[in-house]
């Protein structure tokens, strides 16, 4: 076995360091041992919707096995995970309290849409009561395709989201708090505060032309 | 003739001169049971149970038969002694439709006759709580309603004219102003409108007892545990008040994950529901295709090939294990295991899931039964990995299993005498499966009204009789013994053959008529009820679901109890979210 410690890549490839304090010294940027220490440690947020969530257990269970990855301590707390694993189908009666916990979770975090339903509705889209993927309402980084994704995706996914993070820079990440989402309603149906006018507008011209048409059913019957 | 045709006929003696005008036989074609107007409904239902024995009422559900203008309530009524079902329907007005609620005969209906009011608008007069259930109060409409349509809106039935056979495709976003698929009501106005508060609904529900004779005053508070909760199993909400840390009343919301089956169920054709079916309870998929085939075939009348029967219940049973070896292990969790005793629970379902996968192709979605048969043989190497499993190694787990926990001081105290359910209550709340039988009531309907071939079988139905949390988690223990035992037999009785009866086609035209095919799902009785009008759609398309209406005895097991034990009590119950909601 070679005695050459494991290159974790954090060398800037600029610098000769000495061949005996290799493995003990390592010169290299603000950026890159910030995003290495981020990568290995993003904790999930302990929270599940549906089936996806099952396969995310099993992913964390022995023989997947994310704690590889550093991503095993599972915070049931919004306020101390980096990234949410919205892992099944979103509907709209569940909304409200998903960006709310999106709201609570600290910067810099991440969305991760697990499976077909949290990217795009899958299979049950056109349900009244589920909404076409989280990504309408969440900003989302990495979507994992799979119905459900198998646990080898999901860490698939994740990997990629730990290569998006090494490209981000301190200025980036900390540059701006992250916007806050207006938490959705649960009117007729779900209404997003910021589409208030659009509603209104909306309805407006629907019963006018629900009017119209009564009116003119009224004149065909005189 | 019979002893058991005897009783029938002497039971439709007895409900046809006992009501003369009010009640009559369902004479339409390919439907059973009986029709009762529905000012007789309290008095028929009463002499049921207290006269015939009819003491369990297993499902309710409604059917909007629109171009008859008329709205159904379907009742299933059981004997806990076993058989067949009765079938008796109300038949209403669409415009107000109003029945009688069977809450004060059968307390088990409450959740059911909640579901039909908020999917359905179907009024129970009498009814305790009479709210929305799977959706939120002021929703706009009631959408299985068949001339309510969703914003997706399309066409009325799949395959869809757009997509086949001319191959289009679009987003159904560009059709929606919205690019979401919300739509509201005509000259709504979200400014000026209030909200319908149903959490304040919630809260003024709960009742609240005062304490008489005690000097130091308290007050009781609510807590919401969910429905974002690590041991909520998924996303569930319990309401509690609590005097101290004790339970007074406790109310369960559920609809967070109401995905719209049966609503996209009675669009699709009848075999695109069965990978659905998969999402029902998604830790039970071959259970849940069972019960769907069964009711289906029952229309078609068709009957699988011997071969296939074998493999549906080697598969039915490997499926029970993996769900109660991981509902043990959750259950610790839940006791606050931190995930130790999962990780034994799982690793032996990761492989039952190898198997699923290498026979159906997908580790849990399997999608693997049809109409008179299964998808795809069982290869001869995952025969033998199953061989392996169920005569080396499964039995030998579960005893390792059984050795760490069952005798456990801190499971047994936490366990032993908390959230008792009775056999009276069980029966009266319509509990099924492991909760009902943990309360000493030996009902399975493998046993009680055989399905497929389990009537070849040699095994128990297991039983406790404490009704309590740790008898809970023994009956599971119990039925994986019993299940492997099943598949034992079956492994060594399988013959070689064809695996699904006639050509497999895509396209079913089932006769018209009502079918109600029920299995014993490892959370109890899973029953689809379905109706056909002879074309390839269902009319009406519902399920049964254990998981759902075993809550209703949720509130039961957890008065007086401390809140930390309304999640074991939860965790005990073992639901899945995908089937509580659908």
């Amino acid at each position: 076995m070679s005695t050459k410690p494991k290159d974790e890549g954090l060398n800037s490839p600029k610098y000769e360091i000495p061949e005996d304090l290799q493995g003990t010294v390592t010169i290299t940027t603000l950026d890159r041992i910030y995003n290495w220490g981020r990568r290995n440690s993003l904790w999930p947020m302990m929270f599940g919707l549906a089936c996806c969530a099952i396969e995310m257990i099993c992913t964390a269970a022995a023989r997947f096995d994310f704690a590889r990855f550093g991503m095993e301590v599972m915070r049931p707390s919004p306020r101390q995970s980096d990234v949410m694993i919205v892992a099944g189908t979103v509907t709209k009666k569940m909304l409200p309290q998903i960006v709310r916990l999106y709201n609570q979770m600290a910067d810099p975090k991440y969305v991760v849409a697990m499976g077909a339903c949290a990217s795009g509705g899958g299979p049950f889209k056109e349900g009244y009561n589920v909404v076409a993927g989280i990504d309408k309402y969440l900003p989302v980084d990495v979507y994992i395709p799979g119905c459900p994704p198998t646990p080898q995706a999901l860490i698939y996914g994740l990997m990629k989201l730990q290569e998006k993070i090494d490209k981000q820079t301190i200025k980036e990440v900390y540059g701006q708090p992250s916007e806050m989402i207006p938490i959705p309603v649960l009117g007729p149906d779900i209404m997003d505060p910021r589409e208030y006018d659009k509603i209104r507008e909306y309805t407006r011209q629907k019963a006018e032309q629900e009017a119209a048409a009564a009116a003119e059913a009224e004149a065909a019957q005189a | 003739m019979s002893e058991q045709t005897v009783m029938i006929q002497n039971e439709e003696e007895v409900l046809l001169s006992r009501f003369p005008e009010v009640v009559k036989k369902d004479e339409r074609k390919g439907y059973e049971g009986y029709i009762v107007e529905a000012k007789a409904l309290k008095d028929f239902a009463t002499t049921l149970r207290d006269e015939l024995g009819y003491d369990y009422l297993s499902s309710v559900t409604g059917v909007d038969y629109l171009p008859e203008g008329k709205m159904e309530v379907v009742y299933h009524a059981y004997k806990t002694t076993g058989g067949p079902a009765l079938v008796f329907k109300v038949q209403v007005p669409r415009e107000n439709p109003v029945v009688p609620s069977l809450v004060p005969i059968y307390p088990g209906a409450d959740f059911q006759e909640r579901e039909a009011w908020d999917l359905l608008g179907i009024k129970f007069e009498g009814h305790p709580n009479l709210k929305r259930i799977l959706m939120w109060e002021g929703f706009h409409g009631h959408p299985l309603r068949k001339d309510w349509r969703e914003p997706f809106y399309e066409a009325e039935h799949k395959p869809y004219k757009s997509r086949f056979p001319n191959g289009e495709f679009f987003r159904a976003e560009d059709r929606n102003p919205f690019g979401k698929n919300v739509d509201y009501p005509a000259g709504f106005d979200p400014e000026t409108w209030t909200p319908d508060n149903s959490n304040a609904l919630i809260y003024e529900g709960l009742g609240r007892v005062e304490k008489a004779g005690d000097d130091l005053p308290t007050e009781q508070i609510v807590v919401n545990l969910g429905p974002q909760h690590p041991s909520t199993h998924g996303v569930f909400r319990m309401v509690v008040t609590l005097d101290g840390e004790t339970i007074v009343d406790l109310e369960p919301v559920m609809g967070y994950l109401h995905r719209n089956h049966e609503k996209i169920g009675e669009r699709n054709t009848w075999l695109m529901n069965m990978p659905f079916t998969d999402r029902l309870d998604y830790l039970a998929p071959m259970s849940n295709n069972f019960g769907y085939a069964l009711a289906v075939e029952k229309l078609l009348g068709v009957k699988p090939p011997e071969r296939a029967e074998y493999i549906r219940v080697i598969m039915a049973e490997l499926t029970r294990i993996q769900n109660h070896i991981f509902a043990i292990g959750m259950f610790l969790n839940d006791m606050g295991a931190y995930f130790t005793p999962s990780l034994y629970a799982i690793e032996e379902r990761e492989l039952i899931l190898d198997i699923f996968e290498a026979v159906a192709g997908s580790r849990m979605m399997v999608n693997y039964f049809r109409f008179g048969g299964v998808a795809r043989d069982i290869p001869e190497d995952v025969m033998a990995k199953i061989r392996d499993l169920a005569f080396e190694r499964l039995p030998r787990r579960i005893d390792e299993l059984d050795r760490y926990l069952t005798n456990s001081e801190i499971v047994r105290i936490r366990g032993e005498g908390v959230g008792v359910l009775t056999p009276e209550q069980a029966i009266a709340y319509s509990a099924a499966g492991p909760v009902l039988r943990a309360s000493g009531v030996p009902y399975d309907v493998r046993r009680a009204d055989p399905y497929s071939i389990y009537d070849r079988f040699d095994f128990d139905v297991a039983v406790r009789y404490h009704g309590d949390v740790y008898d809970r988690y023994l009956i599971r223990m119990d039925e994986v013994r019993q299940s492997i035992r099943i598949i034992q037999q079956a492994l060594d009785q399988i013959p070689e053959g064809p695996i699904v009866a006639g050509k497999q086609q895509y396209q079913h035209r089932v006769p018209a008529g009502e079918a109600y095919g029920r299995v014993e799902g490892p959370k109890g009785e899973l029953g689809f009820y379905v109706v056909s009008t002879g074309k390839t759609n269902p009319w009406r398309y519902h399920v049964r679901a254990p998981s759902f209406i075993n809550l209703t005895a949720l509130a039961e097991m957890c008065k007086g109890h401390k809140v930390a034990d309304a999640v074991i009590i939860l965790g005990s119950i073992d639901i899945v979210l995908g089937e509580t909601d659908r």
